[in-house]
């Protein structure tokens, strides 16, 4: 059976819904003078077991299914969503949305498959890839060669999650698309106590578009309990951070996070549509040293971040946003496409069938440059050496951005010397990427665990970067 | 939606699902069950952005085989949903691990008292009307000077919903509720620099809002009194927190006293039951049965009444906040705080916001934090910030791109005064606090 009717099977059989009443319920929707709608039909199943103190003490399955109905005309929206997919709500939601418009026209609609498109992902539930007793050996194994790494360690915290994601999205012109998502993603925290009694905690954690076997076939379930007891013993010995504007120099792979917020949120295309954000008007401009070149790619084989079609079914691709340092264009979903006069970069992203589609990112990352990474610390006087990040988070319109380094040192004379805690570091989108002086050629990506906010609606992402060096960016320690 | 009907309607699915999970073999279960519907319409620049229509629904189980535990969830009510999802539920419960402190909560401490908290006050309004209150608001805004050159829009929400609980120990209630908001975000901008700020108001009854030209006209001023902002110097100075950032160096507290952070023993306050954490003049009440408040609730999240009480008074702790399985860990009884607090007061001194700037004399005002660079497990604090340089008791000018940072402990003992110009719109009800002094990274 190819994706499309797998996906059919799935949500639409179930309910009772065929093809004839998605074009019922879409000539309803085009009798008034719309540019876009759609249908997003979802079907997603999720389950997550957590193990704390030695035992799982506790697992969840969750299942949620609904549909949401779209109409949009020029930069008017209407929405409408229910859990129940039926015909009658269908036509409901359908007259409600298409009520922000005032003209009426007659359009006819003939569903039909759209035309094959790349696929990024295989389409099996991972949640059935192991059996349940397979899923709690997994953790329980874990946590007992965790424990053993290290005396210190006080206790092992281990959460595993998946998701299968069935999605079908009819639009105005006839087409349906559907895909299926598998998504996993397992996590590793250790707290470690010290002999003086002082306690800090490490983490660590990836996931991909695969079944659990991801974790277990080159064992990187173990890999992330080791990295996250490094990271919490580095803590333990860590002094405060320094404050002041100084020379820093980014990790590779998760720091990339910092593109995704300083400059990744600037560039979405609704913000820039609206002149809201801090890089509205500047394509074409300088935005970042020559150094710089950066991508969002949906198309990348197995990633968190990517899809083969974003939630408005256009297919993914490889967005050059900043080529050597030049801004060369923004994420669009199809609305703001439209309103742009460009068209869609297969960003056009939802939480779930209950919420509005938006410009979102897929996996953001900065193309690798020609510095060896030592020699990169080894030109630093003085300066932070910010190995790996927290969270972050940016105003689009001042371009302010935010990130608390989760392992940080000082580098003194070229070499990377004591970790400091603490370390938040503040700047300003537009600038900070004009001074990167140094871009090593170490690309990583992120090891799978980015989640991406905004307006409220949560999406997977993912980031990557190779290591960097920023002439003069704030660093907001204790130690003033 | 026809209230007690509806909710004679949820209340016998929570009972199906508890017959069923029996049926499946489970010694004991919980069940919960909500349905919610609203509108939402945002205006922007003058006319209609979006509508959208709400309808959400949701059932979740609880199984318990002995000491052992699974749960599930579902968007489908339907019989063959509520037979499946018990069966889900049934089968992770089989393979989690025996835990001894797994279970309901004792039956003597469910509520068995409902007063009638004022919670439900439905607004009934179109599209066209809630609209007509976006773009008056958005207006004010707008209109309030001429530096205030796009927008975000206004946003005007309506939801009600209707929550069941329902457990094994023959408890079942439910209630319905209201929650209606109205806010506006606007750009202003003087030569290069361009700002976004916002306000807002929320109440279960329409009538308790804001009115929407006030709302506008402050998110209008906040923004004019932010605009060429410029960074200070790295130093250390005083910090005066207004009052919508000021609750979350409450919340922040209410998290290092929770069960889950104690037990696992990442709180930087373990073992603070009877130990001054605050300044003599601090208490913090909670008030779970204040009527048409938005965090009321007779029961908390397992069906436990909720409690009346001080958690801080005279600056010690009087109190933790649990819920029944973290107290069986910790070896106490549960505080009625599964799923969270419930209207937090922290009661303030008698100076106004005028009164603590003059206070303060020399220092910097905090009206927004960005970032999440607090460590729960030691209490180090370092996030991004910006707001007013304040000397001689005046506001001078606005400033941003600087971190304040400082250890929550110390930053807890050297509060100096909370305001009387207390926020409402939230769960923790807080005036502006001042603390004595911060690192500030700035230039």
């Amino acid at each position: 059976m190819n994706l499309l009717d797998q996906v059919k099977q799935a949500i639409l059989a179930p309910n009772g819904i065929q093809e004839l009443h998605i074009e019922q319920v879409m000539h309803n929707l085009l009798s008034a003078a719309v540019d876009e709608a759609d249908l997003y039909f979802q079907s997603s199943h999720s389950e997550s077991w957590s193990l704390e103190g030695g035992i799982v003490k506790e697992g969840s399955h969750s299942i949620e299914q609904g549909v949401g109905v779209r109409a949009v005309a020029g930069e008017k929206t209407g929405f409408a969503y229910s859990e129940r997919i039926e015909l009658p709500i269908l036509l409901r939601a359908a007259d409600n949305v298409k009520a922000i418009v005032k003209q009426g026209q007659h359009v006819k609609v003939n569903v039909q498959p759209a035309k094959d498109w790349p696929t990024y992902y295989p389409t099996f539930n991972p949640l059935k890839s192991l059996a349940d007793q397979e899923k709690v050996a997994l953790l329980h194994k874990l946590d007992v060669e965790t424990r053993q790494l290290d005396s210190r360690i006080e206790d092992v915290m281990i959460s595993l999650m998946g998701v299968h994601d069935n999605i079908l999205v009819a639009s105005q012109d006839g087409s349906l698309v559907a895909d299926i998502r598998p998504l996993v993603r397992l996590n590793v925290t250790v707290i470690v106590v010290a002999a003086d009694g002082r306690r800090e905690r490490g983490s660590m954690g990836g996931g991909a578009r695969a079944d659990y076997g991801y974790f277990i076939d080159q064992d990187l379930a173990l890999s992330y309990g080791k990295e996250a007891l490094r990271q919490a013993l580095v803590n333990l010995e860590a002094e405060d951070a320094p404050a002041g504007n100084m020379t820093v120099v980014l990790g590779s792979g998760w720091p990339g996070i910092l593109l995704h917020e300083a400059i990744g949120h600037g560039l979405e295309g609704d913000f820039n549509r609206k002149g809201t954000s801090a890089f509205s008007g500047r394509v074409g401009e300088r935005v970042a040293s020559d150094l710089c070149t950066v991508v969002d790619d949906g198309t990348l084989v197995g990633r968190r971040g990517s899809l083969s079609i974003d939630d408005e079914g256009t297919p993914t691709q490889n967005t050059v946003l900043i080529e050597k340092g030049i801004l060369k264009g923004y994420l669009q979903d199809k609305l703001n496409a439209r309103l742009m006069g460009v068209s869609s970069t297969g960003n056009g992203r939802r939480e779930s069938y209950a919420h509005m589609p938006m410009p979102r990112m897929t996996n953001t990352y900065m193309l690798p440059g020609a510095s060896d990474p030592e020699e990169i610390i080894r030109s630093v006087k003085n300066g932070l050496y910010a190995k790996n990040f927290g969270g972050g988070q940016v105003d689009i319109t001042s371009g302010k951005f935010v990130f608390s380094a989760s392992e940080a040192y000082l580098i003194e004379n070229g070499k990377i010397t004591r970790p400091v805690k603490g370390a938040t570091l503040v700047g300003n989108g537009p600038d900070v990427l004009t001074k990167v002086s140094m871009v090593g050629n170490d690309l990583a990506l992120d090891s799978g665990v980015g989640t991406c906010g905004k307006e409220g609606q949560s999406v997977p992402v993912g980031v990557g970067q190779p290591t960097l060096k920023i002439d003069g960016i704030t660093v907001g320690g204790t130690r003033v | 939606m026809q209230n007690q009907e509806e909710i004679n309607r949820l209340k016998n699915i929570a009972q199906d699902l508890l017959n069923e999970a029996k049926k499946q073999g489970a010694s004991a279960a919980e069940a919960a069950l909500s349905v919610d519907d609203g509108l939402s319409v945002t205006a922007r620049l003058g006319d209609v952005e979006t509508i959208e229509y709400h309808c959400g629904q949701g059932l979740g189980v609880t199984v318990y085989f002995g000491q052992r535990k699974g749960s599930a969830s579902s968007t489908d009510l339907s019989p063959e949903s509520i037979h499946e999802t018990v069966l889900a539920a049934c089968s992770i419960a089989r393979f989690a691990s025996e835990d001894a402190y797994a279970g309901l909560p004792d039956k003597a401490t469910l509520a068995t008292q409902f007063p009638d908290l004022d919670l439900y006050h439905p607004w009934t309004l179109d599209a066209t009307q809630a609209l007509a209150i976006a773009i008056e608001c958005e207006q004010a805004a707008r209109e309030y000077h001429p530096d205030i050159t796009n927008s975000e829009g206004a946003t005007l929400s309506s939801h009600q919903g209707i929550r069941v609980f329902g457990n094994s120990l023959d408890f079942i209630q439910g209630y319905a509720s209201t929650r209606h908001s109205l806010s506006c975000s606007v750009l202003g901008q003087r030569g290069d620099s361009m700002q976004r700020d916002y306000w807002y108001s929320v109440a279960r009854n329409a009538a308790h809002l804001e009115s929407a030209s006030d709302i506008g006209r402050k998110a209008g001023e906040r923004i004019i009194k932010r605009l060429d902002a410029r960074r200070i110097s790295t130093r250390q100075c005083p910090v005066l927190y207004s009052p919508d950032v000021a609750g979350g160096l409450i919340g922040a507290f209410l998290g290092a006293i929770s069960g889950g952070n104690l037990y696992r023993k990442t709180s930087f306050l373990l073992d603070s039951l009877g130990q001054a954490v605050f300044p003599d003049f601090i208490r913090i009440h909670e008030q779970p049965l204040l009527k048409n408040a938005l965090g009321s609730s007779a029961y908390d999240a397992e069906g436990v009444t909720t409690q009346t009480r001080d958690i801080v008074s005279q600056g010690i702790v009087q109190g933790y906040v649990l819920g029944s399985y973290s107290a069986r860990k910790l070896g106490l009884q549960t505080t009625g705080n599964a799923g969270g607090v419930h209207n937090l007061e922290i009661s303030s001194g008698s100076d106004d916001f005028a009164a603590l700037l003059k206070r303060m004399d020399t220092g910097l005002l905090v009206t927004e934090l960005m970032g999440q660079g607090v460590n729960s497990v030691t209490g180090d604090y370092s996030r991004g910030a910006s707001g007013f340089w304040v000397e001689r008791g005046e506001i001078q000018y606005p400033v941003e791109e600087i971190t304040i940072a400082g250890n929550l402990k110390d930053m807890f003992k050297n509060i100096v005064a909370v305001g009387n110009d207390m926020d409402l719109r939230g769960n923790i009800r807080c005036g502006s606090i001042l603390l004595e002094q911060m690192s500030i990274a700035g230039e």
